[in-house]
């Protein structure tokens, strides 16, 4: 459990878990086309509890062919950290709370204090860096808990119960339960290992547990709810925005993962 | 500062070389890097490991590997100039001794499968090599531009059984095969060893690497004290990942020998790169301002990487080793004079250090001294390439 007060994230994202409904964290890649700010904008008010937001990186380790593509295309497009994030300051979420998600290159290259006070004066919450293990995370997590960028960490299906315990005391904001041993992607069918994951980290914690990588479908989504507190989805939003099904196709997605995780909680 | 006494010793515990090294991977592969460090520290106390190991690297892989004067470009040069020849090692680089160390550790595991990423081919072919030799089975990531100029080794992996993955994102070359091979590992830890190809990655990879590589240097600093009756002055090696010249140094770096490494100028890591996290380690990388990593560009797909091994970041900035450049001119005229003047094609990766001694022999080294040159691999992957680029020159 986190030692102090929850952050804006945090507290949101209790408040709902707390009264009863299933929270889903869809992903756009920042700087993704001329619409993305828009899209974001159409995701809040589709039924978004919070949403991800990433800064494309030249050699994401984590992500499969679309968010690779995804990431290329904002990339010539010119998307840099600072572009998208000023873009985010004329975003209008509704409220609905933004973390970004990038590798740490990006971070270590603009400096921790520049990236973190950057993230507030465009409005984030939160950050996640999946290349950023919690042996190596304390000279970001000081800059961020000093401007109070709250620090979304990763739980593997591999990750021992003792590691476990060590990571849920540092995470804020939520758990992300890696849902499948591999990269972001879509997948047919739900892993074993994404309830599996789900249930090891509810025992422990009482941080939102949401679980990520590979939920394709409202079904999927709704299954591994019914021990998870949510959802992230990317692959399968970003898809619809590389399909150029724009703000309406994405807005219509969520909303079926919205009604799927409201019938079923 | 660090005393230069306690270079090219263990890391920390964390993985550090200094401010570089450490372990920069998702949490999903946090166990595995783990449990391989913890493997790799058992075994290399375990003589029976050392004793089989030693073994297949004399029985198998054919070392101890000469070291060879050669007389008319010495005299050419102004310079004693000595190559160890990895070249001669069983599939013709230093690429095997690593490989048959990791794949014992694989073993060890209990890992049934390997999984390597190569830009030469060079490595592909080791690994490929070593999962025939144990009964495993491999797959390669190699990059698509570099599928096509290395389409020998291409073939020599298949024939060898590995299924080779070619990759086409990015810059289609090692730096996206190493991404792709961080990927597919992602997804097959459980039973998949990561046999990396050079002294980069997460901690423990650029330990174990050169650990398992510094048999060129051990090995050369006993036949220069036989050659030489003492230690050459310096001591230089082709820098990619960095793994030959990491083995080489570590025999010597307690000597007075100066130590030198050279890069592609088109990835020249520790010539224009800055400190980044890429690749699960803290080291040095070419990139943009944003943290973007660029693009490297040379002739030889063993070097054309826009990063390199954290130990080298740390020599570099120690002052122990310098690093140093080689154009594409540079190396395809020295590729031609080694060839004609001793009757050895060397692979394009150490013609650069070959460049380099061509270059300074007489003004950054002085007349008479004795240069030993890691001859890492033979050229014969290289030759079509080659012939392509003089029909173009001519
Ligand atoms: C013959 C040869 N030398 C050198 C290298 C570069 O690797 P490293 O810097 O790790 O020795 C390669 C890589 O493919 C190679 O094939």
């Amino acid at each position: 459990m986190s030692a102090h007060e929850p952050g804006r994230l945090e507290a949101r994202l209790r408040e709902r878990r707390d009264a009863g409904r299933k929270l889903l964290v869809p992903y756009v890649t920042g700087g993704l086309g001329d619409d993305w700010v828009p899209a974001l904008e159409a995701i809040a008010a589709a039924g978004a509890d919070a949403i991800e937001i990433g800064l494309p990186f030249s050699d994401p380790m984590m992500d499969g062919p679309t968010i690779q593509e995804a990431s290329v295309r904002a990339l010539a497009a010119g998307a840099t950290p600072q572009t998208i994030l000023g873009e985010l300051v004329e975003a209008d979420a509704g409220g609905v709370p933004l973390v970004v998600m990038t590798y740490y290159n990006l971070v270590a290259r603009m400096g921790h204090r520049r990236m973190a006070s950057l993230l507030v004066e465009s409005g984030v919450s939160g950050a996640i860096l999946p290349d950023l293990p919690i042996d190596e995370i304390d000279p970001w997590k000081t800059e961020a808990d000093a401007t109070g960028i709250e620090t979304v960490l990763l739980a593997a299906p591999t990750t021992p119960d003792a590691r476990l315990r060590a990571i849920v005391g540092k995470a804020e904001g939520f758990l992300y339960a890696v849902g499948v041993m591999g990269v972001t992607g879509e997948r047919s069918s739900l892993a074993a290992s994404a309830t599996a994951i789900a249930a090891r980290c509810k025992a422990i914690t009482d941080l939102p547990v949401l679980v990520g990588i590979g939920i394709t479908t409202p079904d999927q989504a709704a299954e591994v709810c019914q021990v998870a507190d949510g959802v992230v989805i990317g692959s399968v939003v970003v898809r619809r925005l590389l399909d150029g099904e724009g703000p309406d196709g994405v807005a219509k997605l969520v909303a079926s993962f919205r009604e799927a995780l409201d019938s079923h909680s | 500062m660090i005393a230069l006494g306690e270079l090219m010793r263990e890391p920390s515990p964390s993985g550090r070389f200094g401010e570089y090294g450490g372990r920069f991977v998702p949490e999903s592969l946090v166990p595995a890097c783990e449990e391989l460090d913890k493997a790799f520290h058992e075994a290399w106390g375990d003589p029976p490991f050392r004793e089989e190991l030693d073994f297949l690297l004399r029985t198998y892989s054919g070392r101890p590997t000469p070291v060879t004067e050669c007389r008319r470009l010495s005299e050419m040069l102004d310079i004693r100039l000595l190559l160890k020849r990895e070249d001669l090692n069983h599939t013709g680089s230093h690429k095997l001794n690593n490989v048959i160390g990791q794949a014992l550790l694989a073993r060890r595991m209990g890992k049934s499968r390997l999984v390597a990423e190569t830009g030469a081919g060079q490595h592909g072919v080791a690994t490929a090599t070593a999962a025939a030799l144990f009964g495993m089975e491999c797959a390669v990531y190699m990059g698509a531009v570099d599928v096509e100029r290395q389409a020998l080794n291409v073939f020599r992996m298949k024939l060898l059984g590995a299924t080779v993955h070619t990759v086409e994102s990015g810059s289609r070359t090692l730096k996206d095969a190493i991404n792709e091979a961080l990927r597919e590992w992602v997804g097959t830890v459980e039973t998949t060893h990561y046999c990396i190809g050079s002294v980069m990655g997460p901690h423990p990879y650029p330990f174990v690497v050169r650990e398992l590589q510094r048999v060129v240097g051990d090995e050369a600093r006993g036949q220069c004290r036989e050659i030489l009756k003492g230690d050459p002055d310096v001591v230089v090696a082709c820098v990619g990942g960095g793994s030959n010249a990491a083995g080489t140094f570590a025999g010597f770096v307690d000597s007075g020998a100066r130590l030198i490494g050279v890069e592609a100028a088109g990835g020249a890591a520790m010539g224009h790169g800055i400190p980044g996290v890429v690749h699960g380690m803290r080291s040095k990388f070419i990139q943009d301002e944003a943290g973007q990593i660029l693009e490297a560009h040379s002739i030889s797909a063993g070097l054309d990487y826009p990063g390199v091994g954290p130990e080298h970041a740390q020599l570099g900035d120690a002052g122990r080793a310098e690093y140093f450049e080689a154009s594409d001119d540079e190396v395809l005229a020295a590729f031609k004079l080694l060839a004609e003047t001793e009757g050895i094609i060397p692979a394009l990766e150490p013609a650069h250090g070959l460049a380099w001694i061509v270059r300074e022999a007489g003004r950054g080294i002085p007349r008479g001294s004795a240069v030993l040159l890691t001859m890492s691999g033979r050229g014969d992957k290289d030759v079509a390439l080659v012939m392509e680029k003089m029909g173009e020159n001519s």
